[in-house]
């Protein structure tokens, strides 16, 4: 049935996903251990976990990539996996949207609150309605990262990449296989700058400026965003790295090509992101 | 290539035995799975509640310890909700959504597989809270910071595993909403589905905005136990409300997510006994995404007492009571469709008519907590309890009985028996309102709820609800007699039992319905 000319392509069965629930397990256990003081049985869980996690991914991505190559999705399969990305990446948005919710609700209510009325009289005497600010608990003082340095750089280099994989997809669309390598080398690049940026940021808060995770809500809520984020900036970048080595070996055609389109949809989006967090976090 | 061979005719290479379940890409045997899971899942947090009822049995503390005691409240919420109803209408979504809309299958098979297969690894870490130094959470279904952030390790457990569960909500949602837009029979528009794969898309697209904001709370609560981040602590600024807002924001859609399939099953089997189309087909559609929609604007009722605004208060009563119009539209659709029809009172039928009473009383009783003056009094008492069991036992567990005993014809081609299912019936029903229509009263004269403990005036409601809840659990175990009984020596069961179903299951599929249906897609009219 699977092989039926014109049919919808219908996997056989297949171990891919008990692999990756017995490697979700592991993780979750053995970062609990971690978080509790489990020692080298905690390490040793973890790993456990992430190794078989990246062994399924190899796997069962690399299952998928064959099917598409040997002609197996039809187009109505193609028209799937559009929409599955779309929703998708409205999961992530809204994953984001609790946290910058949390970051708008710190600044206009709960610090206010902090600072006004019997709070402020009976409570915490003194505290003043500012931003950044760590809280009225803390007195440690810190530096809030400034907008207009590597932040603002790295809104450059985002920008850019969104240009260049732009530039590769025309490039894919016209079949102009080096103008694609080099467009997609080139975001790959630019991503890997900004993560480089990001962490060299990060080193610079908490050496430099005294801005930790624990510098209450500016504190708190800087390395959420702005972690979350890198994080995806990392998985997007290594989709990039996956579908530059597969435009390499001659995959994808003028006609055919979602996982180039899914992943540079993902990529605009973490773009998105960051231009939400660069005005808000960084520069308001 | 041996494994495009493989694939060539890979429904001949079906591993056997347990292999083929952990393997499969079969929407019905995913679907089978979901249903078993969903089911031994109820027996666990039955026991829970159990163990709840029987400390409460008397005044006093006799059986377990309050923090226990705490943790099965906990738990039990945590895994009924999780673990039982959520799973139960993802399990009537496998089988049923590829069958009634004319597809081969679900549009991600092995994604499908996965989403089921993360619940036991999740449910396992649930139950394996228990037992880890300081126990399980005992926080409250809700896990309202600050008490989550004091808890022991068992609480970190809950955390990833309501991480799990989240991606399999989302993974299974995004497949249920890809199969609906993408995979329908041709001719098949919007408008002609059936109401039940029109409420799974609305509840789909509900669980994909509201699990990950659900991710990011508990997210921030790992956060604040661990590393030292201070979202829900006032002296760092934050604020234990903010906990509140973020997973209500997702707590009161869950509501529906949990309701709207219950809807759409009701709607199926209603029509199908009175013999006659639902009533205002359109107008259900309209109404269960209104209902959807204004989900999303009136979390803050669930939290009238932590001291907000008058105006928001204002505004939060007045939009709930809002929903109240989309739902009454629903209600009256119903009536108006059994009104004249000719009626038959089979099982699914006996069921979906105990839910149109029992959800309706329940949604009154919703009504009456919008009021914030009267919700002030009643706030975390055993009105709200009896209030949501309502609506989440005679509602969305009296549909999925419904829903079990409609379809199970189609899913194994044999009938129950019809007499069990109908003491099955009389028993729930019966002994659902023993256990929980005296909590409203207890509630009413001030029993406040999660406490292992009571005053002796509430003594004697106390010892009836208990009387129910262990009746109400006896007739699940019965529930599973009848099941077994059906599976291993029911009647052999015709291709359309019920003479008014008329769904593309009961036309054009035999009984059992074939592993792999419609491989090549019906033409509607």
């Amino acid at each position: 049935m699977s092989s039926q000319t014109g049919g919808y392509y219908l996997p056989a069965p297949s171990y891919w996903p008990i692999v990756g629930s017995i490697g979700l397990w592991f993780m979750a256990l053995g970062a609990v251990l971690m978080m509790n003081d489990g020692g080298k049985a905690a390490i040793a869980t973890l790993s456990v976990g992430s190794i078989i996690i990246v062994y399924m991914m190899f796997g069962w991505f690399g299952t998928v990539i064959g099917e598409s190559e040997s002609g197996k999705y039809n187009s109505q399969v193609d028209i799937s996996y559009r929409w599955a990305m779309s929703w998708f990446i409205f999961s992530e948005v809204m994953f984001f949207a609790c946290f910058f919710g949390a970051l708008f609700y710190m600044r206009v209510l709960s610090v206010p609150w902090l600072a006004e009325g019997d709070t402020q009289a009976l409570l915490w005497p003194g505290f003043e309605n500012t931003w950044p600010v760590a809280g009225p608990y803390f007195s440690e003082k810190f530096t809030p990262m400034g907008a207009w340095g590597i932040p603002a750089l790295n809104t450059f280099l985002l920008l850019s990449s969104g240009v260049t994989v732009t530039w590769a997809h025309w490039a894919l669309k016209k079949e102009k296989r080096a103008q694609l390598v080099w467009g997609l080398f080139a975001t790959v690049v630019l991503g890997i700058t900004f993560l480089g940026f990001q962490v060299y940021e990060y080193i610079h808060a908490y050496g430099d400026l005294n801005l930790t995770l624990k510098q209450g809500a500016y504190g708190a809520t800087f390395y959420m965003l702005t972690g979350f984020h890198g994080f995806h900036v990392t998985i997007g970048t290594i989709m990039l790295i996956v579908i530059l080595i597969r435009s390499m070996r001659g995959h994808f055609t003028a006609k055919n090509h979602f996982a180039f389109e899914g992943v540079s949809w993902y990529w605009h989006f973490v773009d998105v992101v960051w231009l939400g967090l660069f005005v808000v976090v960084y520069w308001m | 290539m041996e494994a495009a061979h493989a694939h060539d005719d890979g429904h001949d290479h079906v591993p056997s035995g347990l292999m083929r379940y952990v393997t499969t890409t079969n929407h019905k045997d995913i679907g089978s799975m979901y249903l078993w899971f969903s089911f031994a899942m109820f027996l666990v947090g039955g026991v829970m509640a159990l163990t709840i009822r029987a400390e409460l049995f008397q005044p006093g503390l006799q059986l377990v310890r309050p923090e226990f005691f705490n943790t099965m409240t906990t738990l039990h919420g945590l895994i009924m909700v999780f673990g039982a109803i959520m799973p139960a209408f993802v399990g009537f979504a496998n089988w049923q959504i590829p069958m009634m809309i004319g597809a081969p299958d679900m549009a991600f098979p092995r994604m499908n597989n996965w989403s089921f297969w993360l619940l036991p690894p999740a449910a396992s870490l649930l139950v394996l809270s228990l037992f880890v130094p300081g126990g399980g959470p005992g926080a409250g279904w809700t896990l309202y910071a600050p008490l989550t952030v004091q808890q022991g390790m068992g609480m970190d457990l809950t955390i990833f595993a309501i991480h799990i569960l989240g991606m399999s909500s989302i993974m299974g949602s995004i497949n249920i909403v890809t199969t609906i837009l993408n995979m329908r029979a041709p001719g098949m528009t919007l408008m002609k589905m059936p109401l039940f794969v029109w409420t799974w898309l609305i509840t789909a697209y509900l669980l994909i905005a509201v699990m990950p904001v659900l991710a990011g709370a508990v997210t921030m609560t790992l956060t604040d136990r661990h590393f030292g981040t201070n979202f829900f602590n006032a002296a760092g600024g934050g604020d234990p409300v903010m906990f509140q807002h973020i997973f209500w924001f997702f707590g009161h859609p869950e509501v529906y997510i949990i309701a709207i399939p219950a809807f759409g099953v009701v709607s199926q089997i209603l029509p199908a006994f009175s013999r006659k189309p639902l009533f205002g087909y359109a107008s259900m559609v309209y109404a269960t995404a209104s209902i959807a929609i204004l989900s999303f604007l009136v979390w803050a009722h669930h939290m009238y007492t932590v001291g907000m605004p008058v105006e928001a208060q204002l505004y939060y009563m007045f939009a709930t009571m809002l929903i109240a119009v989309p739902t009454g539209v629903k209600v009256f659709n119903w009536v108006a469709t059994m009104w004249k029809g000719s009626m038959t009172f089979e099982t699914p039928m006996l069921f979906a008519i105990g839910f149109l009473f029992l959800f309706t009383l329940g949604g009154f009783t919703g009504l009456v907590l919008a009021v914030v003056p009267v919700d002030v009094q009643l706030h975390d008492t055993y009105y709200v309890v009896a209030h949501f069991h309502y609506v989440m036992v005679a509602g969305a567990l009296y549909a999925a009985f419904g829903g079990v005993y409609f379809w199970l014809p189609k899913w194994i081609g044999k009938m129950y028996d019809e007499r069990l299912g109908k003491i099955h019936f009389w028993l729930s029903i019966i002994f659902f309102n023993i256990a929980f229509f005296p909590q409203h009263f207890l509630g009413l004269a001030g029993m406040p709820r999660r406490i292992p403990d009571y005053s002796l005036q509430f003594a004697d409601f106390n010892m009836v609800s208990t009387i129910g809840a262990f009746g109400f659990g006896m007739a699940q175990i019965f529930f599973l007699y009848i099941l077994l009984k059906a599976i291993r020596s029911g009647e052999p069961a015709p291709a359309k039992p019920w003479d008014g179903a008329d769904t593309l299951e009961w036309t054009h599929l035999p009984s059992p319905a074939p592993y792999h249906s419609f491989e090549d897609p019906p033409q509607i009219r």
